[in-house]
């Protein structure tokens, strides 16, 4: 370890670095205390809140509109526009918290609920006002015990200042936030898997089109889903104004986002950086970022946006940390999670991980991620364990391509010749969960082959079941 | 379609386009769908079926197998789209067959048999399982799935009439769907995560539905089977014919399947204005008791060593010459006939006939437990109009336990926002949770309740906001029909442009009624009595049991000692039958062609699949062979039957002479098999006045109605449902418990004017305090029946309970 | 008894009260009866059923659906060990296997003593400490081999009472919504117009 930040104690700051960067969502992490409401009170705390109940809640939806404050989950999309999906004149809407952050690389929301659940809460109660929502669900991840103590605790401590509740700050806003929590299951962090889930249902996505939250989401109401970074960036464009929010930033990423760069770096940990000031370079061996690879190895891949994400190469360093440049490089920067593999890494045990980790967390909904990704599982692991076969790799692309149809997206590689494929790919699924099973094999697959061909065996002529003969064994008349 | 040009559409204006097609292209071809179809749906329509598991069309569409995706264009190119989620836009590009949606629909049947066990030689769903076929049609020609496969216990029951078997399941969601969205018995769910998801009920709770066995005919692989079908036949060897289910008076459509002449299994048909692809279990499965080894084979003959069986002629002969000896000493009134209920349109019209020759005053369909006839001449409704009404008033019996597919029509016509209910019950009933209004009253008295009720604001309201259906029938058997009629009347009264569905219960009850077994001024009740006064010299028991279904068994019991001659036509050798004199055997339901009529006034077909049990005959032939003995008194020349010899003849003759059923041809029934409306008559309801003793606060006050399993034969017979029934028990409200001083299960006494039965006592919340109900005609292991203290005076009755 | 105690019915209730409909305080009341019981048993789903008006086997679909819930009794701590991508890359194997060796229990299995239920678990956010884990939902962050050996000596010395419940505890502190202050569940079919603070001329 390069510096003392070792943890092992619950309540530190783990691996969080401020650096010499604007902060719009981790300005109170300095302090020991930033979860308590004397803190928060003593920071600008509820500020934010004062001012837009000053205004109208027209003017608060204007301007986050204007500030284009985008979504932090992974799709990226403009929250003031989300909030104008709602249906006129469909009542009530809901608003519901994604704290379910539970994607591989991803860790940030945590810290948001754990270090500064008043701002959420404080961010929550601005969207209300703003889209009229009248009641708020705050789903945490029902892992995250600290964080739900935390946000307990600042919402009782809020309820009795008046902060929530029945005519907040004496005006005729009220609303109830109901704090919710989860009880282990990844998909639920796809926005109508949370509603389900929300709603005492197992957490399977629904079908949308043709409904979208905004318009059919909780108990079939109008219903605002936002990630909890998301929310947590409303107290600053309230107290300071859209003009000081797209001051950070790009004019299409305005503000900042929370980034984890993980795995073979030397200095793992959480940023707030400006969107659209780094490169992955940056991020990775930059001096007040991660400062590069662990004993000085080289790079071999890395992925750039969450465990869902096709990996990056080195040839993609210098790519901006940018969601459109990304794309275009053919992966996504997802939930702002980096992980890094160094040269030591064996590739197709590292593609298991994340290839086990979605077949395990497939709700078993559709046929392509229920059966595939197990498929994929457990023709990977045997690859892995030395015991697979040319055959086995040739029916990994089969199943993928049952998942996946068509051109899979891929980075490109000068050492492979290979021109990359613009994200996204098509999918036979209703999320993305199955996608993600095969994405990270596939990358694997694509951008390091030799190392898979390096395990297999030539496959035995294998005598298979013909299924067309059973079938007309039983159908025979 | 015609290429000959109409001179006089040529001139005539455009005619105007239908504000419900929708334009679009399926694979290459435009066609016209329907607004709000789904892409499914419209490529089945114009002959592109596509492959698909989860997606039924009774059913909401959840889009899971993934098996139906095919290429759709809306405007932002081709995209590939489960066809089961998406309805037609204008325009719309559909693409079935490219090689993009068969590369899906071909990996997706490979990742479905990635897991499926390859047991289809033993399976019981193999030669007619969607997955073999879909597999042999468009799947890969070898498994690649080397992998060990899921393993489960298996089959393990569900319930005692349904086994799964978790490996051959594949996750598709029609079971439980159905068992949520369709029976509302959310018991069976899938459990578990991902890969190791599976379908289970709770570890102690079985999935005890009444609707179970769609489940198994639903399922598109042999995942689920039931009992009674288990390998008892493979598809190819079936015989079926279309026919109608004449358990209950809803007469859902069937198919009806045989082997090596034994029925074998019924499976639902989708009729649009009747089930909708449901059965009930007591429908479905008791073709148990047609093949039943107790059935009646030959004609049976009292003599000094009991009921000894004969030949026909002997048989009819002593049956002839009973009438006949009857008619010369008593005259017409020392002959009574009841019964027809429960065979075909063409059994009751012969016996009707036969009444008519005899010239009886004593004929009845109902057996005491309907309602006054005149209901029939109130302003009918359909299924449909009910499934479909802005209101629909419940005043009757639990449409769950007596008409369960109505019951369901009316459950989803609830659930799904079309219509509200409002009940009057004495007890919760199946509906009572989806009810808008549920009306609790004490047993006897809904003629105030209803009178309480239109005099609401909100009900009067909700009364006058657009089509009210009535749905009425006998709700208690231990109250006279006086405070229903009553009830019935005070509804039309405010509401007039009501119409009503009768929720009589008997399979062909409407049709025996309206074909000449209707009562012509004396009903059961009437006869019963004169019997017990030994006024009546012979009683005709058509297919009618009094000693299970008179609810005055007592009254019963003395009507079948006080009548001197029994004569009964059956089925099997009932309570009833076993006092007779003279037992003519009689074709069961599936022995005998015919037509039935359900309670709308539907009629439709029922089919002859399997030969008779020994030599039973239909009752339309007994009836016609034993006329044909009775001289003067038989069917004489030029009268409608004198001639018949098949059962069309008899259809014929009812289109010819029954004033209700001149539309309902032969050639019009082969036309709709969702059959055909008879007309329907006018009549008024008589006048009751209603007076209710007030009860003592010490009793209970007394509901007694049906449940769907009971000792009736169709049940009892059939080993797979018998031991479905409750059996006896007097339930109350559990807060009474305490105040009786018992507990749940200490066998108690009940106290009535009438007599003293005993029975379990049973907590149950759907009872209200004060009443105390008991379902009706149910085994017992001790004590008495509850019918023992029915009395078909009464307009209510008042028990006391007490420990034994 | 493992059906909900009459003081945690009270709570139960009040989640219940909570929200528009009963059936979404599911997962939080089978989290109270797994705090109740260490696990979620059989009484305790039909309980939950009556308390929110469903099936027990909607209780049971649902609740099977969610990793956390133990439907057989486990140890007094639950060690969940990452094992997904920047915890593996860091070592996350040799950690577990380790802790199997330690404990002398495979991936998945109780010690004798009943105290620790060893779990392979996935990603629980925490990447950039990889090698995590956690005890009852508690975390530990980039744990070594001597890290793990410390802190099951310190969870069989019980000198982590204090700081980690039972299993099934999750939050120590729970929401309270004051009477006075709550605005209470907005069933969806209750409400028809904007919420007060919003006119309707202002809706679009």
């Amino acid at each position: 370890m390069t510096d003392s930040t070792r943890a092992v104690t619950h309540d530190y700051i783990p691996g969080f670095y401020i650096g010499d960067r604007p902060q719009v969502v981790t300005s109170r992490f300095e302090y020991e205390d930033s979860y308590t409401l004397e803190r928060f009170l003593a920071t600008d705390g509820y500020k934010g809140l004062e001012k837009c109940l000053a205004g109208t809640p027209a003017q608060m939806h204007e301007e986050v509109k204007v500030s284009t404050v985008l979504g932090r989950g992974g799709a990226g999309f403009p929250a003031g526009v989300k909030w104008g999906f709602t249906p006129a004149g469909v009542w009530p809407r809901y608003l519901v918290v994604n704290g379910d952050e539970s994607e591989p690389g991803t860790y940030k929301d945590r810290l948001l609920m754990e270090r500064d659940p008043h701002q959420l809460i404080e961010g929550c109660l601005i969207a209300c006002y703003a889209a009229g929502l009248s009641q708020c669900f705050l789903y945490v991840r029902g892992e995250m015990a600290l964080a739900q103590e935390r946000i307990a605790t600042a919402l009782n401590e809020a309820y009795a200042a008046g902060y929530v509740g029945t005519n907040i700050l004496g005006t005729d806003f009220s609303v109830d936030i109901v704090l919710h929590w989860g009880a282990g299951a990844y998909v639920v962090g796809e926005e109508t898997a949370l509603i389900e889930s929300l709603e005492g249902e197992r957490g399977m996505p629904r079908l949308k089109p043709p409904f979208f939250p905004a318009a059919v989401g909780l108990y079939g109401k109008p219903t605002i889903v936002n990630n909890v970074e998301t929310l947590a960036n409303l107290p600053f464009v309230a107290l300071n104004g859209s003009v000081a929010y797209t001051a950070i930033g790009t004019a299409t990423s305005p503000g900042t986002r929370m980034v984890a760069v993980s795995g073979h770096v030397k200095r793992p940990g959480v940023f707030e950086i400006v969107n659209g000031s780094t490169t992955f370079r940056d991020i990775i061996y930059g001096e007040e970022f991660s400062q590069g690879i662990r004993d000085d190895n080289d790079l071999k891949a890395f992925v750039p946006g969450g465990g869902s994400a096709p990996w990056f190469l080195p040839d993609q360093l210098d790519v901006p940390f940018e969601g459109r440049e990304a794309g275009t490089a053919g992966s996504m920067l997802g939930s702002g999670a980096v992980m890094v593999m160094d040269s030591t890494t064996d590739i197709p045990a590292a593609a298991l991980t994340l290839t086990k980790f979605y077949a395990h967390e497939s709700c078993g909904k559709c046929t392509p991620c229920r059966e595939g990704g197990t498929w994929l599982m457990r023709l990977l692991e045997r690859v892995v364990a030395g015991h697979g076969t040319d055959a086995d790799l040739a029916q990994m692309l089969e199943v993928g391509q049952t998942i996946c149809p068509g051109e899979m997206p891929h980075a490109s590689s000068e050492r492979l010749g290979l021109e990359a494929v613009p994200f996204p790919y098509k999918m036979t699924t209703i999320c993305f969960v199955g996608p993600s099973a095969w994405a990270p094999l596939h990358s694997a697959l694509t951008l390091f082959p030799e190392e898979f061909a390096a395990r297999v065996t030539p496959a035995p002529k294998r005598i298979s079941i013909p299924v067309t003969a059973l079938a007309a064994a039983g159908a025979d008349q | 379609m015609t290429d000959v040009v109409d001179d006089t559409t040529a001139s005539a204006p455009e005619p105007e386009p239908d504000p419900d097609a929708v334009a679009v292209t399926l694979n290459g071809t435009a066609i016209s769908a329907r607004k709000g179809e789904l892409v499914i749906a419209a490529a089945e329509r114009h002959g592109a079926p596509i492959p698909h598991f989860c997606y039924h069309p009774r059913m909401t569409p959840v889009g899971m197998c993934r098996q139906c995706l095919v290429e759709v264009d809306t405007g932002r190119g081709m995209q590939l789209q489960p066809s089961c989620m998406i309805t037609v836009s204008p325009d719309m590009v559909i693409d079935t067959e490219s090689p993009t949606a068969k590369r899906a629909q071909e990996g997706m049947i490979e990742l479905l048999l990635a897991n499926h066990p390859l047991d289809c030689p033993v399976c019981d769903k193999g030669g007619e399982c969607p997955l073999q076929d879909q597999a042999y049609a468009h799947g890969p020609g070898e498994s690649r799935f080397v992998e060990e496969k899921r393993h489960y216990e298996k089959p393990i029951p569900i319930s005692d009439l349904v086994l799964l078997d978790r490996e051959r399941c594949i996750l598709c969601d029609r079971c439980t769907r159905f068992a949520d969205e369709i029976a509302g018995d959310k018991l069976i769910h899938f459990t578990q995560r991902g890969n190791e998801t599976q379908v289970m009920t709770f570890p102690d709770e079985p999935f005890a539905s009444y609707f179970s066995g769609n489940t198994v005919q639903i399922c598109p692989v042999g995942a689920l089977t039931a009992e009674p079908y288990r390998f008892k036949a493979r598809p190819w060897d079936l015989d079926q014919r279309e026919s109608t289910c004449t358990t209950c008076a809803v007469g859902c459509r069937t198919v009806v399947q045989s082997s090596r002449d034994e029925l074998l299994r019924y499976q639902g048909v989708d009729s649009d204005p009747v089930n909708h692809g449901w059965l009930c279990d007591r429908g479905r499965f008791n073709f148990e008791a047609v093949n039943s080894a107790e059935r009646i084979a030959d004609p049976l003959v009292r003599t000094a060593a009991g009921l000894e069986p004969t030949r026909w002629n002997g048989a009819l002969g002593a049956a002839a010459s009973l009438i006949n000896d009857a008619l010369a000493k008593g005259g017409p009134s020392s002959i009574a006939i009841l019964g027809g209920a429960r065979g075909t349109n063409e059994d009751a019209f012969a016996w009707g006939q036969l009444a008519d020759a005899i010239d009886t005053p004593y004929r009845d369909a109902q057996l005491g437990d309907g309602l006054p006839i005149e209901v029939l001449g109130l302003k009918r409704a359909t299924i449909d109009d009910a499934a479909n009404a802005a209101t629909v008033v419940l005043l009757g019996p639990d449409l769950k336990e007596e008409l369960p597919v109505l019951y369901l029509r009316l459950r989803d016509a609830a659930v799904s926002g079309r219509s509200k209910l409002v009940e009057f019950s004495a007890v919760d009933t199946g509906l009572s949770r989806h009810a808008w209004r549920s009306i609790r009253h004490e047993p006897g008295t809904q003629h105030d309740a209803v009178a309480g009720a239109v005099a609401d604001e909100a009900i009067a309201e909700q009364l006058a906001a657009g089509d009210v259906v009535i749905v009425t029938g006998r709700q208690s058997l231990a109250e006279s029909t006086d405070a229903t009629v009553a009830a019935l009347q005070r509804l039309l009264d405010a509401v007039p442009d009501a119409t009503v569905l009768p929720a009589l219960r008997r399979g062909n009850v409407v049709g025996a009624l309206s074909l000449g077994m209707a009562p012509t001024g004396y009903d059961a009740i009437d006869a019963m009595t004169e019997a017990a006064a030994g006024t009546i010299d012979v009683l005709v028991l058509v297919g009618a049991d009094p000693l299970n279904d008179f609810p005055d068994v007592e009254l019963a019991r003395d009507a079948l000692t006080g009548a001197r001659h029994i004569i009964s036509v059956d089925t099997h050798l009932s309570e009833s039958t076993q006092l007779a004199d003279v037992v003519l055997a009689a074709a069961a339901y599936g022995e005998k062609a015919g037509t039935t009529t359900n309670l709308e006034g539907r009629v439709t077909t029922v089919a002859h699949q399997v030969t008779a049990t020994g030599t039973a005959r239909p009752d339309w032939m007994i009836a016609v062979e034993l006329a044909s003995l009775l001289g003067d008194h038989g069917f004489g020349d030029g009268h409608p039957l004198a001639e018949v010899t098949t059962v069309d003849d008899v259809t014929d003759a009812i289109v010819a002479t029954a004033p209700l059923f001149p539309g309902v041809t032969r050639a019009a029934l082969a036309a709709s098999p969702d059959g055909v409306m008879t007309l329907q008559p006018a009549a008024a309801l008589p006048d009751v006045a209603v007076s209710v003793p007030a009860r003592n606060r010490y009793d209970y006050r007394l509901t007694v109605s049906r449940t769907l399993y009971d000792r009736a034969v169709g049940t009892a017979m059939s080993p797979s449902l018998a031991g479905l029934a409750p059996g006896s028990a007097a339930h109350v409200n559990p807060l009474d418990l305490a105040g009786i001083g018992v507990d749940d299960g200490t066998i108690v006494q009940l106290i009535s004017a009438k007599a003293t039965v005993s029975m379990p006592v049973v907590g149950n919340v759907r009872v209200p305090r004060g009443v105390v109900w008991a379902p009706f005609n149910q085994r017992t292991e001790r004590g008495g029946h509850i019918e023992d203290i029915i009395d078909a005076g009464a307009t209510a009755i008042d028990v006391r309970i007490e420990r034994s | 008894m493992s059906r909900l105690s009459d003081h945690n019915v009270v709570i139960a209730r009040e989640i219940i009260a909570r929200y528009p409909k009963p059936k979404s305080a599911l997962i939080p009341l089978v989290h109270l009866s797994q705090e109740q019981n260490g696990y979620v048993t059989t009484e305790a789903m039909k309980h939950i059923a009556e308390l929110i008006g469903v099936t027990p086997a909607e209780v049971y679909g649902t609740a099977t659906f969610y990793e956390m819930f133990k439907f057989e009794p486990v140890g007094k701590y639950v060690v969940n060990v990452c094992g997904t991508m920047s915890c593996a890359l860091l070592g996350a194997g040799e950690l577990l296997h380790h802790a199997e060796e330690k404990l002398g229990v495979k991936a998945g299995g109780t010690t004798d003593d009943g105290l620790i239920t060893l779990m392979p678990a996935e990603c629980q956010a925490a990447c950039t400490e990889a090698p995590c884990l956690q005890v009852n939902y508690r975390f530990r962050y980039r744990m070594t081999t001597s890290d793990l050996d410390a802190l099951i000596d310190d969870l069989r010395a019980g000198r982590l009472d204090g700081e980690i419940p039972p299993h099934g505890t999750l939050g120590r502190t729970r929401q309270t919504i004051p009477d006075d202050r709550a605005v209470g569940a907005v069933h969806p079919d209750d409400v028809t117009t904007g919420p007060a603070w919003i006119p309707m001329e202002q809706d679009r």
